[in-house]
C-alpha cells in the first residue's frame, strides 16, 4: 500500500492500542489483598543497613530490617528484636536480651553475633562506612575506625547466641533510641561473608523485618511481600507493598490524585494550600529546624548585637503562613518542639520558652544602632547565600524584603548549586547563608552539639568554651534533671549569642488516602509500614 | 495580407526598457517578497509589539516586579492585575513584562555574538581551506559530540546562575552550527562557476569575498540568526526549569514557566501566561525565519 | 570505501578519546566532589572512603587507572550508589530511553514526513497555512510546558493516561508525544521545503511531461531527493533523543539515562558522568557515521570524501 496510507494506518494502529491499554492499566485493582503504594522521595544509594546515610535508604530498611529497640508514635524505644534489656548503674553498660522466636527471612534464628558483626563491619576502616559515626557512641568505635585500635577493643560482645553485651563510650541515656536506627540494624553474617555484593540484588538479601524486597527497578519502583518468617508477622497486615521512587514533586502530586499511590510525601508548596482545602494532605511536625548561619568571623556580622538585629527584623509569622503555607512554626530558639523535658510528658522546648519576641522591628533597630549603624547606614555590602532551590529562594525573597523594609539595609540575595554551595557554606565562604538541621535521635543534644566548636556541621564557626563546656556536661551526665537543666543553660548562652538565626520548626506534609490505615511514623521522620494497610 | 495593413513602427531604443520591470536591488527584493508573506509580516508585527511592551510597559504598571505583599499571593487575574498575582504576591503582568527584557535580551545577546564568532570562525576555515579547515573542523567535531548539557550544567555551576554567565554558557555552545554553516557556505561558493570566471577575469581576492562570498552566504546566515533567539530563549527556558536560571528576584519567562509549572493544578494561569509569552515570541521569530528563507532563495523570484 | 571507512574509524576514535580527557579534566576542576555532603563526613570517614575509591591516588594515576578500565569495558563503580556500577546503570537506563526514544522518532518521522508532503503538495492553500503553523507551533513551546498541559488535560482533567511511571505502553504516550512534538515539526518543515524544491526541478518536470502519474513522482521521484536534509536531521536528533531527555523522564519518572546523568553531575559521580558521556559520544558519533553512509544511499552523486569533511 501507499506510504501515506501506511503511515494513517500505523498512527491508527497506535492510538487505538494506547486507547485499549491505557483504560485497561488504569482500572482499580479491587481485592482484599490490594498492595499499599507509596510515593519514595529519591533512589537509595545501598541498601546495606551499615553503609546508609539518609532518608531514601531508610524508607527502604525501616520495613525490611528490624533492630534491637523500634520507635513507637511517641519516639520512645519500644523492645523489638531485643526483649528486654538491662542498664548498669554507671550507664556504660547495656545488656540486651534478643528474642528466641527472632528469625531472618530465610528462617535462620536471629543471633547476638549478627549484631556483633554488623556493627564491628561498619566500624571497620576497610568497609568505608559514611555514616560510621552513628557508632562512635560504643566504646573505642571511634578509634577502630581511624585505625587506632582493634575490631576485638571494640565494647560490643555476644556472651551467648541470644545476649548482646554494649559497652559505651560515655553515658547515655538515649541510647536505647539510638538503637532501633538504621545503623544498629543486624546483618546475615553467613550471606554477607559469601557474597560482597549481597546487597545489590533481592534474591542475595536476607533480612529480618517485617517486608521482604522482591524487586528492585531502580529509580523507578520496588515491590515487597511480607515476610511470613518475621516473628511479629501477625500483626503486618499488608501482604504487598509497593515504592515507586519519583523524585519530582510535581510528579507525586500527580500519582496521589491519579490513583496510582496510596502515600507521598513533601508536594510542592505551591500547590499546599489546594491540598489543604481539598483535606489531601496531613501537616506533622519535624524534628527540625530551619535558620540561617551568620559567619561569626567577617563583618558585620562578628557583633553579636547585629546579628540579633536582623534576626529579630523578621516576620515569621508571615513566612510560615504565606510563603511556606505548610504550618510550620515560627521558631523563636534553637530547638525545635517534641524533645522530653525532665519530667515524663513534658517538652524541652515548652520548657525552655522563648528567646525573643517575633518581629520585634523596634528593639532590632535600637540594636542596629547600637552597634553603630543606625538605620542600616554605614554596613558593607551583605549577601545572603542559598543553594538553588524554589523553596529557599521564596523564603530568601521574603526575608530580603523584610530586612529592606524593617531595617532600611539592602541585601543581596545569591544562590549556588547544591555541591559548590555546601563548600562554600562549610569554608565560611560567605555572610549569611541558609542552613537546616534535622535531629538524628530524640534528645535535645542532637540539635545543641551541632554547634560546638569542632563539629563538622558547626557551619557559622562559632566557638565558644563555655558552651563547649556545657556540652560536655550534659553528654557526660546520667542524672536526668542535671543533663536537661544543663541543656537549658547551654541554649540560653547560644541565643544571647545567637550565631545562627532560627525561622521556623519544619513540618512534614504528608499525603495519605483516607482509606489508608495503621501507619505509623515519628517526629524524627520515620515510616513504618508494618500495621499499614488499604481498606 | 496586403502590405498595406502594416505599419512600419520605428525602432526606439528607449520603448525596449519599457517592456522589462523596474530594476530592484537584490536586498530590496528580498524586503518586497518578506513583505508579500502575511505570516512573516506578523511576526514581525507582533515582535515590534512584544519589544515596545519590554521597554516601556513595566513604566505603566503601577507595581514593580518584585513588591512583595504576601496577603494577595496566588489570586488570579482580575481587573486589578490582570495577570493575577505569584506565590510571593508579585503582580505577574509586571513580572512578564520584566521577564521579557531578560528573555528577548537572552535571545539577541546570545544570536549575535554567536553571529560574530560562528562567521568568523566559520569564514576563515572556509577561506583557507586545507589543512586549517581540517583541524578547525575536527575542534568543531570533538566540541560537539559532548553532549550539550554536560556543558552547560558545568559551566553555570562553576560560573554560578546569573544573568552575565547565562550569556557565556549559551554562546559557547550556540556558535558551532553558525560556525559549519557558514565554513559549508563559504567552501561551495567557492567551488561555483562565477566565482572561478570573476577570478579568472582577475578579481582580487578581496573582491571575491566582498561582493560575492559574503553577500550569498548573508542569507543563511541572517537565518540562522534569527532562529538562535528562539532556541537561546527556549534553552534558557529549560535551564530555569532545572534550577540554573537567572537569580531571584529576576525573572526570565523560563523562571516563570517553570515556576507556574509547578503549581499547573492550583494557579494554571501562573504557568498560562509566561507559556504563551514564550510561545507568541517563538513562534513570531520562527515566522520571521520561514519568511526570510522564502524571501531570500532565489529561486523563487516571481 | 575500504580506505574512507578506517579513517572515519580512526579520526572517532581519536575523537572519543579527546572527549574522555576534557571531560575527567573538567569535572575534577569543578568544586565539590562526590562526597561533599550537607551532614560532613567526619576526616576519619572521609580517609577510608577516599582510600577504597582511589581518590587519594594523584590525578595523574587516576587518570591512567580509568583508562586502563575503559580498555577493558569496564566503567567504574558509582561513588554514589554503593552497590551499583557504570556499567550496571548504563545497562539498567539505556534500554528505557531507548525504547521511549524510537516510539518518540518513529511518531516524529512518521508524522512529520505525512504532513510535510501533503502541506508541499497543498503548497500556499489552506491546509499548506496550517500544516505550517501547527509546525511552527511545535518548534515554539518548550518540552516541559507541554508535557504540563498534556499531563493536565489527558491524565487530570481527562483520565485517559496514567501521569507518570513506566509501566507498560499506555506510560509511553505522552512522554513520547512531548518527546516527539519538536521534531516532528521540524521533520514536517523540511520535508515541505526538501520537496518544494526538488519539485520545482526540471527533471520532475520532464516526467510530469511524460505523463508519469503524480503520485508516482512524488514517491519514486520526488521523496528520495527532498529526504536528504530529513536525514541530516534525524540522525543527530535520534542520537539526541536516545540519549534521554531529562526532562521528560524527570516529569515522567522514566527511568532512563538521561535522568541519570543530569542527577549525577548534581551528585559529582565522577564515574557515572564520565561513563554516561563516553556513552553518548560514541552514539553520536556513530550517527553522524550512518547518516553519512545514508547520503551515499539517497544520492548516488554525492561522493564520500567530499561529504566526509562536514
Amino acid at each position: 500500500m501507499s506510504l501515506k496510507k501506511l503511515c494513517s494506518l500505523l498512527l491508527a494502529i497506535t492510538m487505538l492500542s494506547a486507547f485499549v491499554i491505557g483504560c485497561s492499566s488504569t482500572a482499580s485493582k479491587v481485592g482484599v489483598d490490594k498492595p499499599l503504594r507509596f510515593g519514595q522521595l529519591a533512589e537509595p544509594e545501598t541498601l546495606d543497613p551499615r553503609l546508609a546515610t539518609g532518608q531514601p535508604e531508610m524508607q527502604f530498611l525501616l520495613q525490611m530490617y528490624e533492630g534491637l529497640t523500634t520507635y513507637d508514635a511517641n519516639n520512645n524505644a519500644v523492645p523489638a528484636a531485643a526483649e528486654k534489656w538491662d542498664v548498669s548503674q554507671d550507664g556504660l553498660t547495656y545488656t540486651f536480651h534478643i528474642r528466641k522466636e527472632a528469625k531472618w527471612s530465610n528462617g535462620d534464628p536471629i543471633t547476638a553475633e549478627d549484631f556483633e558483626y554488623a556493627w564491628k563491619t561498619l566500624l571497620s576502616p576497610e568497609l568505608g562506612s559514611r555514616y560510621a559515626e552513628m557508632l562512635f557512641y560504643v566504646k573505642n568505635g571511634e578509634a577502630y575506625n581511624s585505625g587506632k585500635a582493634k575490631a576485638e577493643d571494640v565494647g560490643v560482645k555476644a556472651i551467648d547466641n541470644n545476649t548482646l553485651e554494649v559497652t559505651l563510650q560515655e553515658p547515655t541515656p538515649y541510647f536505647p533510641q539510638l538503637t532501633a536506627c538504621y545503623s544498629y540494624f543486624p546483618v546475615h553474617k553467613k550471606t554477607v561473608e559469601a557474597d560482597p555484593n549481597w546487597a545489590s540484588d533481592p534474591k542475595t538479601m536476607v533480612t529480618n523485618g517485617p517486608f521482604t524486597l522482591t524487586n528492585w527497578v531502580h529509580n523507578e519502583k520496588a515491590e515487597f511481600v511480607k515476610n511470613e518468617n518475621y516473628w511479629d508477622s501477625s500483626k503486618v497486615k499488608s501482604k504487598k507493598l509497593e515504592f515507586a521512587i519519583v523524585e519530582n514533586n510535581t510528579t507525586r502530586v500527580s500519582l496521589f490524585e491519579n490513583d496510582q499511590v496510596d502515600i507521598t510525601l513533601n508536594p510542592p508548596p505551591s500547590e499546599i494550600e489546594r491540598l489543604i482545602k481539598e483535606k489531601e494532605v496531613t501537616i506533622e511536625p519535624l524534628l527540625a529546624t530551619y535558620y540561617y548561619d551568620f559567619n561569626v568571623n567577617k563583618a558585620p556580622f562578628d557583633n553579636p548585637k547585629v546579628r540579633k538585629a536582623f534576626t529579630l527584623a523578621i516576620d515569621r509569622d508571615a513566612i510560615v503562613s504565606k510563603v511556606t503555607r505548610a504550618s510550620q512554626k515560627p521558631a523563636a530558639a534553637f530547638v525545635p518542639i517534641g524533645l522530653p523535658d525532665m519530667e515524663l510528658g513534658s517538652d524541652f522546648r515548652k520548657a525552655g520558652g522563648h528567646f525573643y519576641k517575633d518581629n520585634d522591628i523596634e528593639t532590632a533597630k535600637k540594636l542596629l544602632a547600637e552597634a553603630g549603624y543606625p538605620d542600616g547606614k554605614g554596613l558593607p555590602p551583605i549577601t545572603l547565600l542559598y543553594n538553588t532551590h524554589e523553596g529557599h529562594k521564596a523564603i530568601a525573597e521574603a526575608i530580603q524584603e523584610m530586612w529592606k523594609k524593617n531595617l532600611g539595609v539592602q541585601v543581596e540575595l545569591e544562590n549556588q548549586e547544591w555541591k559548590v554551595f555546601i563548600k562554600s557554606r562549610a569554608a565560611g565562604d560567605y555572610q549569611v547563608a541558609r542552613d537546616g538541621w534535622t535531629g538524628d535521635f530524640p534528645d535535645p543534644l542532637t540539635f545543641l552539639s551541632l554547634l560546638t566548636s569542632n563539629n563538622g556541621n558547626n557551619n557559622s564557626h562559632w566557638k565558644n568554651s563555655q558552651f563547649d563546656q556545657l556540652i560536655k556536661q550534659a553528654k557526660s551526665t546520667s542524672d536526668l534533671a542535671a543533663r536537661i537543666k544543663v541543656m537549658h543553660d547551654a541554649e540560653k548562652l547560644l541565643m544571647d549569642e545567637m550565631p545562627v538565626m532560627p525561622i521556623y520548626y519544619y513540618t512534614v506534609d504528608y499525603m495519605i488516602k483516607p482509606n489508608v490505615k495503621g501507619l505509623v511514623h515519628t517526629v524524627t521522620d520515620y515510616i513504618y509500614f508494618k500495621e499499614a494497610y488499604v481498606e | 495580407m496586403k502590405a498595406e495593413i502594416f505599419k512600419k513602427v520605428d525602432f526606439q531604443l528607449d520603448m525596449s526598457y519599457d517592456i522589462g520591470r523596474s530594476s530592484t536591488t537584490y536586498w530590496q527584493d528580498v524586503w518586497r517578497r518578506l513583505n508579500k508573506n502575511k505570516l512573516s509580516i506578523l511576526g514581525l508585527i507582533i515582535i515590534s509589539f512584544v519589544i515596545i511592551a519590554a521597554i516601556v510597559g513595566p513604566f505603566f504598571t503601577p507595581y514593580s516586579y518584585s513588591d512583595q505583599n504576601l496577603q494577595i499571593a496566588n489570586q488570579s487575574p482580575s481587573t486589578v492585575h490582570w495577570f493575577g498575582t505569584d506565590n510571593l504576591g508579585r503582580d505577574l503582568l509586571t513580572r512578564v513584562l520584566y521577564g521579557a527584557r531578560i528573555s528577548l535580551s537572552i535571545g539577541v545577546v546570545a544570536s549575535l555574538s554567536t553571529m560574530i564568532i560562528g562567521v568568523l570562525y566559520g569564514g576563515i576555515a572556509g577561506l583557507f581551506g586545507g589543512r586549517v579547515d581540517t583541524i578547525m573542523m575536527r575542534i568543531v567535531d570533538i566540541v560537539w559530540s559532548i553532549p550539550f548539557l554536560l556543558y552547560v550544567i558545568l559551566l553555570m555551576v562553576v560560573l554560578q546562575p546569573g544573568l552575565m554567565n547565562i550569556f557565556i554558557a549559551l554562546t559557547l555552545v550556540y556558535w558551532m552550527p553558525m560556525a559549519r554553516l557558514v565554513r559549508g557556505q563559504i567552501l561551495s561558493l567557492r567551488e561555483l562557476e562565477y566565482v572561478m570566471a570573476a577570478k579568472l577575469a582577475g578579481a582580487s581576492s578581496w573582491r571575491i569575498i566582498t561582493k560575492h562570498l559574503i553577500p550569498n552566504s548573508l542569507g543563511p546566515i541572517l537565518i540562522t540568526a534569527t532562529l538562535t533567539i528562539p532556541e537561546a530563549i527556549f534553552s534558557e527556558a529549560f535551564l530555569s526549569y532545572i534550577g540554573l536560571g537567572v537569580s531571584a528576584p529576576m525573572a526570565s519567562w523560563g523562571v516563570l514557566a517553570s515556576e507556574g509549572a509547578s503549581s499547573l493544578r492550583s494557579y494554571p494561569f501562573q504557568l498560562f501566561f509566561p507559556a504563551a509569552a514564550i510561545c507568541i515570541t517563538m513562534l513570531s521569530f520562527n515566522f520571521i525565519g520561514d519568511g526570510l528563507r522564502d524571501a531570500l532563495d532565489p529561486r523563487m523570484r516571481k | 570505501m575500504l580506505q574512507y571507512v578506517s579513517k572515519r574509524i580512526l579520526s572517532m576514535v581519536l575523537v572519543i578519546y579527546i572527549v574522555i580527557t576534557a571531560t575527567f579534566l573538567l569535572m575534577h576542576s569543578i568544586p565539590g566532589g562526590p562526597f561533599t555532603t550537607e551532614k560532613q563526613l567526619t576526616p576519619e570517614v572521609l580517609r577510608n572512603i577516599n582510600a577504597r575509591y582511589h581518590l587519594d591516588d594523584p590525578l595523574w594515576k587516576q587518570y591512567t587507572d580509568y583508562m586502563g578500565n575503559i580498555l577493558r569495558f569496564d566503567l567504574g563503580p558509582s561513588f554514589k550508589y554503593q552497590d551499583r556500577t557504570v556499567n550496571n546503570i548504563i545497562a539498567d537506563g539505556f534500554p528505557v530511553s531507548v525504547q521511549l526514544g524510537t516510539f518518540a522518532v518513529l511518531l516524529a518521522v512518521t508524522v512529520g514526513i505525512s504532513a510535510g508532503i501533503f502541506a508541499a503538495l497543498r503548497h500556499n492553500r489552506t491546509l499548506d497555512y496550517m500544516i505550517m503553523s501547527a509546525s511552527t507551533l511545535g518548534i515554539s513551546i518548550p518540552s516541559f510546558i507541554l508535557a504540563s498541559f498534556l499531563i493536565y488535560f489527558f491524565a487530570f482533567k481527562i483520565k485517559l493516561f496514567p501521569a507518570a511511571m513506566w509501566n507498560g505502553f499506555s506510560y509511553m504516550i505522552l512522554p513520547g508525544i512531548s518527546l516527539a512534538a519538536l521534531p516532528m515539526a521540524v521533520v514536517a518543515r523540511l520535508t515541505r521545503s526538501g520537496m518544494l524544491e526538488v519539485l520545482s526541478q526540471d527533471f520532475i518536470r520532464t516526467a510530469r511531461a511524460k505523463g508519469v502519474g503524480k503520485r508516482a513522482i512524488v514517491y519514486r521521484h520526488a521523496l528520495k531527493n527532498s529526504l536528504i536534509p530529513v536525514v541530516t536531521y534525524v540522525g543527530p536528533m535520534a542520537a539526541g533523543i536516545l540519549t534521554g531527555s531529562f526532562v521528560v523522564e524527570s516529569i515522567f519518572n522514566i527511568p532512563g539515562l538521561g535522568r541519570h546523568f543530569v542527577t549525577s553531575i548534581y551528585n559529582r559521580d565522577y564515574t557515572v558522568i564520565l561513563g554516561i558521556t563516553i556513552f553518548y559520544s560514541a552514539l553520536i558519533i556513530i550517527f553522524n557515521f550512518l547518516v553519512d553512509v545514508a547520503y551515499v544511499l539517497l544520492d548516488p552523486r554525492i561522493s564520500l570524501e567530499k561529504k566526509g569533511d562536514n
